[in-house]
C-alpha cells in the first residue's frame, strides 16, 4: 500500500520512479474519500488543487530537480493560512475566510515539493485537548479500545485531525501547532512522532493566533525520521516574524542517527505523581532503562516551579488569546450579525461566531487584563513563567535532555472530560512547561496501555538543540519497536 | 476573588461579547471555578523576580524602516462583505 510508506521510503521510490508523485497523491486522496466522513479529521480538501502540485511533482523528478519532499502528501492543520484555501481555524467566526496569502510554514513546504492534501480539523481557535470544542464537529480517533469497538476516542488536541489524519494513512505528515500541548498531546494518543520546537524555530506568520508569545507550528508524522525531515524544511528565520530566530536550521535527518551514548538525561522528580495510571509509570522507567542500555546516563533533577505551569498558562494564555482574538469583530472579513450599532453589532458577531470555550478564555484573559487585576494575575504569572523557565536552564546545565510521560492517560471518549473545563485542562499538565520555556520538546510513541491504545513519552531538550531531542527520540523509537495499527486506517 | 453578576457582565462588555441574562450565573460559576484553581499560583514567592514576557529574552530585532510589500489592494479587499472601488463598505459607524 502507498499510504502505508513513510516519507523517507516515499522519498526513495519517486526519486527511483517505482511510482509516480499523481500515484502517491491519488492513493491518499482516495483514502480521504473513503474515510473521511466517518473520521471528520479535513474540514477542507483541496482535491484539484493537490493533483496539479502533484503533476508538477512529477515534472521536477523527471528533470532531477527533487527537492527534500518532492511528491510527499500532507495535511495541513486549520489554523495555517493557504492562498485561496479556506481557512476557518475551527471558528464559525471565519467560516468565510479565505486567505489571499500563504503562511511562511506552508510557502516552505511548497517551496520544496510538498502536495498539500487540504486543510485539518482542530478544537476552535486552537484551544482545546480534544478537537471537541470545533465548530466543524469532533473528530473520531482511528484508535479503538480493544474490549469496547463502539466507544469513539477523541484524537486528543487541539490538532486532532492532523493527528487522526496521519494516524488512519490519509496523509504522510502533517502540520500542527502546540501552545500547551496541542502537537504533543494528540500524537501520544494517535500513536504518532508530534515536535514542538524551540520558540522561533518555525515562523509563526500566517498562522491564526492564539496565544503568541507560546504558539509553535511543529510537524506530525509516523516515525522520528520523517518528524525531522518535515521540520527542516517548516524551519528557518523569517523577516515577516520578529520572533523568528536568525539561526541556521541544522540537518535535523542526520541527527536522528546520533545516538545517545554519553549523554545525561534528567528524569524531573516533579513529575511524579500519585494520580498517574501505573502502566504510564512503568512505561517511563522502560523508557529509562532503554536510553541506559544505549548508553546514556540517567540522573534525578527538580523542576521545582514546574507544578505551577498549568495555572500559570491558564492565565497567560487566555490573556493573549483575548487580545489576539479583539481583531474579529465581523466589520471587514468573516461572520457578521447585524445590530442596533456598530457596539452592538461586535458584541452580537462575537456571540455568535464564538464557541463557549473561546467565549470562555476570552472573558478570562479580559479579566486578568483589566484595570485594578493586571498585577494580580497577570503580572504575578509572567513572574512564575520567569521561574519556570530558570527551572529548565537550572537543569539543562547538568542534563542534555528531559524524559517525562506526554500525556497522564491515553485517548478518552468524546463526551469525557467535557463536565468541568479544569479536568480538560489537566490533560496538559506534562506539556505544559515546555511552551512557556520555549524549550523544544517531542512525543514518541513507545507502547500500548492494557486497553491497546499507544501511550508517548516527551523528550524535553535544550534551547535550539533539536538534533539531542531527535537523537534520544530516535533511540526510544528503535528500543520501542513500536508496530501496532490503529483500527480504521486507509487499506485495513 | 469571587466574581459577582455585574462584574462577569462588565467583563463581557468588555470583551464585546454579548451574554444573555440566563447565560450569566453559569458563566458566573464556571469562570470562578477556574479562577479559583489559580488562585494556587498566591503561595509562589515572587518577589524580586523580573516578569518574563515572551518564551524566551529575546531582543527585538531591528530592521530597516522601508516599503517592501504592498501594492495588491484587490487582494487586501478580497474578504470583503462589500467593496467599492477600493475601499470597504461596512455599515454606518459613526453617528
Amino acid at each position: 500500500m502507498l499510504t502505508d510508506l513513510t516519507i523517507a521510503q516515499a522519498r526513495d521510490g519517486l526519486r527511483a520512479k517505482e511510482f509516480s508523485a499523481v500515484d502517491l497523491t491519488m492513493a491518499h486522496l482516495h483514502a480521504i474519500e473513503k474515510l473521511n466522513t466517518r473520521l471528520n479529521a479535513f474540514i477542507t480538501v483541496s482535491h484539484s488543487q493537490a493533483l496539479d502540485q502533484a503533476r508538477a511533482a512529477d515534472a521536477a523528478l523527471a528533470a532531477g530537480e527533487a527537492r527534500a519532499l518532492t511528491g510527499i502528501p500532507l495535511a495541513i492543520k486549520d489554523l495555517f493560512c493557504t492562498a485561496g484555501v479556506r481557512t476557518t481555524a475551527g471558528s464559525k467566526i471565519l467560516g468565510p475566510f479565505v486567505p489571499p496569502y500563504e503562511s511562511t510554514v506552508t510557502a516552505n513546504l511548497l517551496r520544496d515539493g510538498a502536495v498539500l492534501l487540504g486543510k485539518t480539523n482542530l478544537d476552535e481557535f486552537a484551544m482545546g485537548s480534544s478537537n471537541m470544542t470545533s465548530a466543524y464537529g469532533p473528530v473520531e480517533n482511528p484508535w479503538k479500545r480493544k474490549q469496547d469497538e463502539t466507544a469513539v476516542l477523541v484524537p486528543g488536541g487541539s490538532s486532532g485531525g492532523s493527528a487522526a489524519s496521519v494516524a488512519a494513512r490519509l496523509a504522510m505528515g502533517a502540520t500542527g501547532t502546540d501552545t500547551g500541548g496541542s502537537i504533543r498531546q494528540p500524537a501520544s494518543f494517535c500513536g504518532l512522532v508530534g515536535v514542538k520546537p524551540t520558540y522561533g524555530r518555525c515562523s509563526r506568520w500566517g498562522v491564526v493566533a492564539f496565544a503568541s508569545s507560546l504558539d509553535h507550528p511543529g510537524p506530525f508524522a509516523r516515525t522520528v525520521r520523517d518528524s525531522a525531515i518535515l521540520l527542516g524544511s517548516m524551519a528557518g528565520h523569517d523577516p515577516k516574524d520578529s520572533t523568528s530566530a536568525a539561526v541556521p536550521v541544522p540537518d535535523f535527518e542526520a541527527a536522528c542517527a546520533r545516538g545517545v551514548k554519553g549523554l545525561r538525561i534528567g528524569v524531573p522528580r516533579e513529575y511524579h505523581s500519585d494520580g498517574m495510571p501505573a502502566e504510564i509509570d512503568a512505561l517511563w522507567q522502560q523508557g529509562l532503562d532503554w536510553l541506559r542500555a544505549a548508553g546514556a546516563e540517567i540522573v534525578d533533577v527538580s523542576l521545582p516551579y514546574t507544578k505551577y505551569g498549568l495555572a500559570t498558562y491558564y492565565i497567560v494564555a487566555p490573556a493573549e488569546a483575548s487580545s489576539n482574538l479583539a481583531r474579529y469583530d465581523g466589520v471587514r472579513f468573516g461572520a457578521r450579525e447585524n445590530g442596533e450599532d456598530l457596539r452592538d453589532l461586535y458584541e452580537r458577531t462575537r456571540a455568535e461566531g464564538f464557541g463557549p470555550e473561546v467565549r470562555r478564555r476570552v472573558l478570562i484573559g479580559t479579566y486578568v487584563l483589566s484595570a485594578g487585576y493586571y498585577d494580580a494575575y497577570y503580572l504575578r504569572a509572567q513572574k512564575i513563567r520567569a521561574l519556570i523557565l530558570k527551572d529548565f536552564t537550572d537543569a539543562f546545565a547538568h542534563v542534555d535532555a528531559l524524559l517525562t510521560p506526554t500525556a497522564p492517560s491515553a485517548a478518552f471518549a468524546q463526551g469525557e472530560n467535557m463536565d468541568d473545563p479544569i479536568k480538560m485542562y489537566l490533560n496538559d499538565l506534562f506539556t505544559v512547561p515546555a511552551n512557556l520555556a520555549g524549550v523544544p520538546a517531542a512525543s514518541v510513541p513507545v507502547g500500548l496501555d492494557a486497553n491497546g491504545l499507544p501511550l508517548g513519552l516527551q523528550v524535553i531538550g535544550k534551547p535550539f538543540d533539536e538534533e539531542t531531542v531527535f537523537a534520544v527520540s530516535a533511540t526510544l523509537e528503535q528500543a520501542a519497536g513500536f508496530t501496532a495499527l490503529p483500527a480504521i486506517r486507509a487499506g485495513g | 476573588m469571587s466574581l459577582d453578576h455585574a462584574t462577569v457582565r462588565r467583563i463581557a462588555s468588555l470583551a464585546r461579547i454579548r451574554v444573555e441574562e440566563h447565560e450569566v450565573e453559569p458563566l458566573r460559576n464556571e469562570l470562578n471555578g477556574i479562577l479559583g484553581w489559580i488562585e494556587q499560583l498566591n503561595e509562589v514567592d515572587v518577589t524580586g523576580i523580573a516578569p518574563l514576557t515572551g518564551a524566551t529574552n529575546m531582543a527585538m530585532a531591528m530592521r530597516a524602516d522601508v516599503v517592501t510589500d504592498g501594492g495588491y489592494a484587490d487582494k487586501v479587499l478580497s474578504n470583503a462583505p462589500e467593496r467599492i472601488g477600493d475601499f470597504y463598505v461596512v455599515p454606518k459607524v459613526v453617528e
